[in-house]
Order: structure tokens, then sequence, then C-alpha cells
């Protein structure tokens, strides 16, 4: 948003080369572990700075040069004060400023009050922790942001992506090699369902859907005319079906119920529909709601593309048939389309890659004889393009990069006597928060059940077992029971769960708050009472 | 970089000044036999097998760990060359079980190549065995040390590469071997279970769990692909017989990753064959699920969708694409979405 692209700036293998690397937001050792090991090379080879900014120890804190404990849904307050001492200190990157960026006075003026004795009070951050990190941050070489969810899944979200935008154009640690704006995606083909247009507001490659030119050529291209108004969110279709408006839903393999925040709500919505279809390889706790019950088949089964955290576009093979009597998902999405009366007549994933290249320009160098080796990174406009291992080179994608005022909203529930913890949310190594990791043995044996993490001294004082302990966790929403881990690496007052569990889900419990912009719920802070079960 | 000139068998060598003989001789094509070095790892030069003789050193030189020097001269295939790496095989066979034909590095395994190799049915030396109980009460892999040469693979990418340190060398001299923390099983130690120490083990004494005695290493068909798993897109080697994916490796030479995987791509590939897979499609009558043919699925979808728009309009239907599925298959279903159908709603259910 204000540089115009919502990917990776720059390459997983620069990540090494980075003199300052700022982790805020995303536990990279359990969510990305491959790329944790590079952020430990950068540290131990090349003595790399890390900054970590995380109310939890995660294992990064041990590599870091500086680790700033901030309360959770706190960041904005925290990049805020970041921006007040880089630009009352003079570490501004003033050329950088000048020539590419828009909308600096105000941002100066908005941040004036974020002095690091105030940010202090909100953050519990030392001031002089700010200031260092501040410093670090403005005069390394080259400094490179991490984030994952921890940002994006707050009800501050966007302000959130937003201020760390304005951090490094402030200091013009953006557009060169090593260092940049780093969103590390979770899923493995999330970049590509929205390159390839699953969002509702764009075509492939975010073409706008009511931009007249864009629809005219899509309009010719697909041969039938479409549709200028934007649709409807996931959060939008849920409320939807809720207000009657909204009768039918295709989920292709994706499990709401349990990645929503408030699965009981879903759950109920999606009962109301006229008719669920949902395409997947397992029976989800959604596909048990469907109407129709569609098998399609896992990554070894078919041939394909993923397009992984680094805009990087990536052959997936067939290695074995479809198990039964499941067919590759595309094969399906044609039948359906063809009864539909709108016939699709592919041979294969490559003669669609064919086609999304020509409508698309970032993919339009994409051929899957291109991709043996190590793929390509959008933009890749052409077929003797190299690709682009890290963007905004010379001016950012809309033009001058534009500075947003980003206040700091305290989040929207706190603990009080009645909750008196706060919880967050997020994933370990052993899973994610769909039904795959859990239908593998082995990792289910290793990690078998939704955990509750709580610091020493609170489960001391609630007499909760150190091994294994059972608790009952409830928010306004409602409540789970689940087995506790007793961990120093958290502080006291904050617990942490999973979000990968029916049985444990923690989603029970967060706030359907949304975003008011990138309308993500508020999945990591609400307040919770933690009772000793067994 | 400072460039050196030197004579690796007769031929003239141009390297770069801190690479090493066996960097150099790799240059010009020229192989020199190893065990413990493995590209990318810092060398431990236990192995010996690399050794080469060098003019003016009166003793041989391990090519992994030695640095070239201009007018070095090299010769790695002399009659004293080959004595000295036969012995160190003939040594490291003194103490090894003959399980080849029960290994599932069989066919892979650098030692029995080598055994092969210099033509040796059975160590010379006959001495003290080592008698250690297999471990693997880890579900992923096991560990059988009397196997183990002592290479020092596996832990230098323990502490170097995934900077875990879960295993390290214990005591010394014979009763030297690699053990986790106190000899304790891995669960119990820092382990995050990558399995980047199976992938290095030269020989079997780690290995996969997944496909024992399911099909030995020259029957599997190798397919490299892409990790379903987390954004980072990591390269796997899925490794296939008979329809069936038995385990997943991972290759140096392949994917951003170089070879190098976290627990998840590595270990957490059996779901493909889980038993709880969707086989045939469900339509559900009367609130139970009853199999159903694909065209009868199919055309209750389409016939469905139809009515559904032809009541209340293209935008009462709305479409979640997939962050598990292909770039191809999400770009068909916006399509179906806003070609067909006639509406952008179309979304997905993961946020970052
Ligand atoms: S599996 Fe990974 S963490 Fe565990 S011992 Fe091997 S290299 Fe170390
Ligand atoms: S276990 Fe394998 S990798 Fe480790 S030292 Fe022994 S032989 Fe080498
Ligand atoms: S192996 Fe691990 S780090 Fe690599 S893509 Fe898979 S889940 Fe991610």
């Amino acid at each position: 948003m204000a540089f115009g692209s919502g990917a990776m700036t720059n390459s997983i293998g620069e990540i090494r080369n980075a003199d300052c690397i700022f982790v805020i937001g995303s536990n990279t050792s359990e969510n990305h572990p491959v790329i944790a090991l590079e952020v430990k090379a950068a540290v131990r080879q090349r003595g790399a700075k890390v900054i970590v900014a995380d109310p939890r120890r995660i294992d990064l804190v041990n590599f870091a040069h500086l680790w700033l404990r901030h309360h959770p849904g706190t960041d904005v307050a925290l990049l805020n004060g970041m921006l007040n001492v880089i630009i009352s200190h003079g570490w501004v990157n003033q050329s950088f400023v000048n020539e590419r960026t828009e909308g600096f006075e105000a941002l100066a003026e908005s941040v004036k009050d974020y002095v690091p004795e105030r940010v202090e009070k909100i953050t519990g951050v030392p001031a002089k922790d700010i200031v260092e990190a501040s410093r670090l941050y403005a005069q390394s070489a080259n400094s490179s942001v991490l984030y994952a969810m921890g940002i994006t899944q707050h009800a501050t979200g966007t302000h959130n992506v937003l201020a760390l935008a304005n951090l490094a154009m402030v200091t013009g640690q953006i557009g060169k090699p090593f260092s940049g704006i780093n969103p590390l995606r979770g899923q493995n083909n999330v970049q590509g369902a929205c390159d390839m247009g699953g969002l509702p507001n764009v075509y492939t490659g975010y073409q706008r859907v009511d931009d007249e030119a864009v629809r005219q050529r899509f309009e010719k291209a697909w041969g039938i005319a479409l549709s200028p108004r934007p649709g409807l969110t996931l959060m939008e279709m849920m409320k939807g079906i809720a207000e009657g408006r909204m009768k039918a839903l295709f989920i292709l393999g994706e499990n709401p119920v349990l990645s929503d925040p408030n699965a009981e709500k879903v759950k109920d919505e999606l009962k109301r529909l006229d008719l669920l279809v949902v395409q997947d390889i397992f029976l989800s706790e959604t596909a048990e709601l469907a109407h129709v019950v569609l098998p399609g088949v896992s990554f070894a089964e078919k041939d394909g593309t993923f397009t992984n955290t680094e805009r990087r576009v990536q052959r997936i093979r067939k290695a074995i048939e479809p198990i039964g009597n499941a067919r590759p998902d595309w094969k399906i999405i044609c039948d359906l389309s063809s009864r539909l009366g709108y016939p699709m007549n592919y041979d294969s994933p490559q003669q669609i890659m064919e086609e999304i290249a020509s409508v698309t320009p970032s993919y339009g160098g994409i051929r899957y004889e291109r991709l043996e080796g190590l793929g390509l990174q959008w933009p890749c406009p052409s077929i003797d393009h190299p690709g682009t291992p890290f963007l905004h080179k010379d001016r950012f994608t809309r033009g001058r990069g534009k500075f947003h005022i980003t206040p700091y909203a305290a989040p929207p529930e706190l603990p009080d006597q009645e909750y008196p913890f706060l919880l967050t949310t997020g994933r370990v190594l052993y899973h994610y928060h769909t039904l795959i990791s859990q239908k593998s043995k082995g990792l289910a044996e290793i990690y078998p059940e939704g955990l509750v993490e709580i610091n020493p001294d609170d489960a001391r004082r609630l007499g909760i077992k150190p091994d294994n302990g059972l608790v009952e966790v409830a928010s306004r929403r409602g409540k789970v029971k689940a087995r506790a881990k007793v961990s120093d690496n958290l502080p006291p007052g904050l617990v942490f769960m999973t979000f990968h569990f029916k049985e444990a889900a923690a989603n029970l419990l967060t706030i359907d708050v949304l975003d008011p912009i990138a309308k993500i719920p508020e999945f990591k802070v609400c307040a919770v009472r933690v009772k000793k079960l067994g | 970089m400072k460039e050196v000139i030197l004579k690796i068998d007769g031929r003239e060598v141009r390297a770069e000044e801190g690479m090493t003989i066996f960097q150099a001789a790799k240059k010009v094509g020229i192989e020199i036999p190893h065990l413990c070095y493995r590209e990318g790892l810092a060398p431990t030069a236990a192995c010996r097998l690399c050794v080469v003789e060098v003019d003016g050193s009166r003793t041989l030189v391990a090519s992994c760990a030695y640095p070239v020097a201009n007018k070095m001269v090299v010769r790695t295939d002399t009659q004293r060359v080959q004595e000295a790496r036969k012995l160190a095989i003939d040594f490291l066979l003194s103490d090894h079980p003959y399980d080849c034909m029960t290994c599932e590095k069989s066919g892979s395994c650098r030692l029995e190549k080598y055994a092969y190799e210099f033509g040796i049915r059975k160590s010379r030396f006959e001495g003290e065995r080592h008698d250690y109980p297999i471990r693997g009460r880890n579900p992923f892999f096991e560990r059988d040390y009397n196997k183990c040469i002592l290479c020092g693979r596996c832990v230098t990418v323990c502490h170097e590469v995934q900077y875990c340190e879960a295993v390290d060398y214990s005591e010394r001299g014979f009763a030297t071997k690699i053990a986790a923390f106190f000899d304790r099983s891995m669960q119990e130690t820092p382990c995050v279970f990558c399995g980047n120490c199976v992938s290095v083990c030269p020989v079997g004494a780690l290995s996969e769990k997944a496909g024992r005695f399911k099909g030995r290493e020259w029957e599997l068909q190798k397919v490299p692909t892409i990790c379903s798993y987390c954004g980072v897109g990591c390269t796997l080697v899925l490794n296939v017989k008979d329809g069936k994916v038995l385990k997943v490796t991972s290759d140096k030479e392949l994917g951003i990753n170089r070879g190098w995987t976290c627990v998840k791509g590595r270990f957490g590939f059996d779901y493909i064959h889980s038993p709880d897979r969707l086989t045939e499609p469900l339509i559900k009558r009367d609130g139970t699920f009853r199999q159903a043919s694909w065209e009868e699925a199919l055309d209750a979808v389409a016939e469905g969708l139809k009515n559904i728009k032809s009541k209340y309009g293209a935008d009462a239907i709305g479409f979640l694409v997939s962050a598990k599925c292909t770039n191809e298959e999400n770009y068909l279903l916006q399509k179906v979405a806003r070609a067909a159908i006639g509406t952008n709603n179309v979304d997905h259910c993961a946020r970052l």
C-alpha cells in the first residue's frame, strides 16, 4: 500500500547479507524454519545485528543483539517511537525522502509525541532500547525487516504494516539488495493465491476489477462480459450469509471453520447456505458441513506451480497417480466450468500457465521450461527477463512512496479483573492450521494437541501442574479445555495458544473486530481467564 | 581474489587463493574420494580418504582442508595414496556391521561404495566391535551408532547450519561416539527434528524411519518438487515406488534451501497416503453423506449454482480459493467465479 505491492521486497538468499535484521511479529524459527537458518547464519557467520521485537522469548532472541519485549498489540506505538527517534536524532535519509517519497512533513508531525519515554510507558520497552534499535536500524548499511502474522493479525494490522513501511522509507532501507520489507507469508502458496486474483478487488497480478481498461482486456481474453463491481471479502461473505444475501459458497482446499476467529459463528453461518461445496483432500470441519464434497489431490499427485514468499514461481511435479477416485483439482474445476456453460479445455497445467502469462504482466515471462532449476521471481514481464530478486530499485510500484499516518490505538480488549490474562495465538513448528500436519503421524505424535503456554509464576499461583495440567481458558465469547505448558518464554500475564486444533481451537476465544482497512480479524490478543481443572 | 597456479596430476590448474586442493581438483573434473567432507560444511578432516601427495610434504595431506598454493604440485592417484585410502576404508570396516543386505542406505552409502571400489570384502583387522543399542524413540529417524564412521557431518550440520547443538561427540578414543546431549533420546534435547543431520550422514547410522524395508535405493524414483507446508518454498525430493511416496529426502544441488529443510517438509508428508483421504465424491442427503459418481456430484454442483444464480443473482455466490492449491488451480477457480458465474466474490482464508 505504501509502495504499491504486498510481497517480500527481497530474496530469502539476501537475508544472510543484511547488516541489521529487524524481526517483528514473526516467530521465524517455528513458522519459517529454513528462513530462520539464514538469519542465524547472518549473525554467526557475518556478525549481523538482529533486533527481535516480540513479547515472547522466541528462539531468535538467542541470536539477537537487542530484544524489545513490547506488550502485545503495541507494535504501532513502538514503531512510531522508532520513527520519532530517527527523526529527532537526524538519522533520516534525506535524499531518499526527497527523491522517492511524499508526505514526510505530515508523518514527522504525527510522530512528534511518540518520544521514547512515553512509548516506554505504552509498550514496556525501555526508552534506551528504543533509541538503540532505531540507531541500529537506521545507521546500518543494510537493514531488512522480517514480519509475519504477529504484525498483520491485529485489529491494527494495516497500521502495523504501514508503520514498517514508514520506517524503511525514512531511512532509505529499501529498494536495494539486502534491505527492505519482508512479509513472510504463511502457507505454501498464499502468495500465489493472491497473485492469481484470489481477492475480491483484483484479477491476476493485482489488476483492479474496477479499472475500465483492465476489465476490457480481461473481457476480451476470456470472451465474456465481466462485473465491474469489486466483490466481498471472506468476512463480508460471512456477514452476507447471516443477512441472507449470500446463498452459495464454493470452497477450495480451505477450512475456514478452523482458521477463522469465532469458529462457532462461522459454523452456524455456513449451515444456513443453500449450497456449500467443498473441494479438499480430507473431510475437514468445513467439509462436514457441505452439501457436496469433491475429492481433490495432494501436491504429490499433480503438476503445477507454487509461488513462495519471495515471489519465486516454482514447479511442483506429479509423483504418483491420484489416490482412489480423486481427481487433480484443475481438472475438477474445468469440468465444473464446462457444466456451467463456460467450457474450459486445457490439456495440462502448463497450458494454463501460458494463459496466465498472457493476461498477467508480472507473470508474462513465466513458462514451464524456464522454471527448471530455481524458478523465476516476479515481476518477470517477458520471455527473456531473468526475474526480479528485489523490488523498488529505482522507483516504487506506485511511483513515489507514500508516508501514511499511523496513530496508535490500544487493543480492543485488555485484561481486567474478570479476565486477567492477555491471550495471544500463533503456530508451532510442527503444525499448520490445516489438517495435513495432523494427518501426518509423526507430527501428530511429537506435538499432539493444542497447548496453552503460561508463565511459571502464573502457573504456580493458579496451582497448575508443570507437566500437562489440564486447564480451562475462557473469554467473553467461549471457553476451551487444553493442557498447559509452563514456559518462561512468556512474561507473567500473557498466555499463548496455537490455533491448529479443533479440540482446543483458540479461535473460539478471539474477537471478530476487523481491521477496518485490510479486514483481517483480531487473532492476536484478547482477554481471558485461566482456571485449573486437573 | 588472488589467482594461484598449481599442478594436479600433471595438469595445470588455475585456482583462487584460499581454495582447498579438493575444490581446485573438482574445478577441473578430478574427483577425489571422500567420506566426511561435504560441500558447504566446514571440513572435519576425519576420514583420511581424501589424502593426496603434495611435493615437499613428507606426509600425505587431507585435500579437503589443505589450501592451494602457487606452484604446488599435487598427485591424487599414486600407489601411496591408494594404499592409504584402502587402509582407511579397511580400518572403518573393521568396526562396521556387515549389514548392507538390510541397511536402508545400501545403494547410496559412501562406505559401501568405497569398499566396493577398493574391492575390500572383509577387513584385514579383527578387533573389538562396538555394540550400541539402536536408538529411535522419536517418530522420524533412527540412530544406529554401530554404523557411525565418526565423520562429524551431523555434528557440523546441527551446530553450524541448524545452530541447535542437539548432538555432539562424546568420550574419546575407541569410546568416541556421536551422542545426543548426555546420551538422551532426541525428544529430551533441543532437537527440532529437521532431519538435516540424516540428510548428510554418509552411511546408515542415521536413517529415516519412513519407507523402511519398503524399497531399495535403486528402486526409488526421485521426483523433485516444492514443499506443501509453508511459504519458504523448499525443494524436496519425493522417493516413490509402486505409486507410493515412501520418504522425502533433499538435495544440496536443488532449491533455494540447498538441501536443508524443517521437520514438516522432510517428515510430514505421510498425509498423502493417510487412510482418511477423501477418495470419492460425496453428496449429502438428509444430513448424511453418501458416495456419488463424479457425474452426479458435478451435475449437482452446477445445477445448484445455476439455480441460485438465476434466483438471487451472481453476487449471491462466493468462492474461496486456496493457499494450498497451485497457481493454475487458483487462476481457474477465480476465472470460474468471474467469467462463468459473473461475480467478484473471490477471497481466500489466509490473510498473510
Ligand atoms: S534433526 Fe536437526 S536439530 Fe535434531 S540433531 Fe539432527 S540436525 Fe540437529
Ligand atoms: S552419525 Fe553419520 S553423520 Fe554423524 S558422525 Fe556418524 S557417520 Fe557421520
Ligand atoms: S521444509 Fe519447512 S521451511 Fe521448507 S517450505 Fe517446508 S515447511 Fe517451510
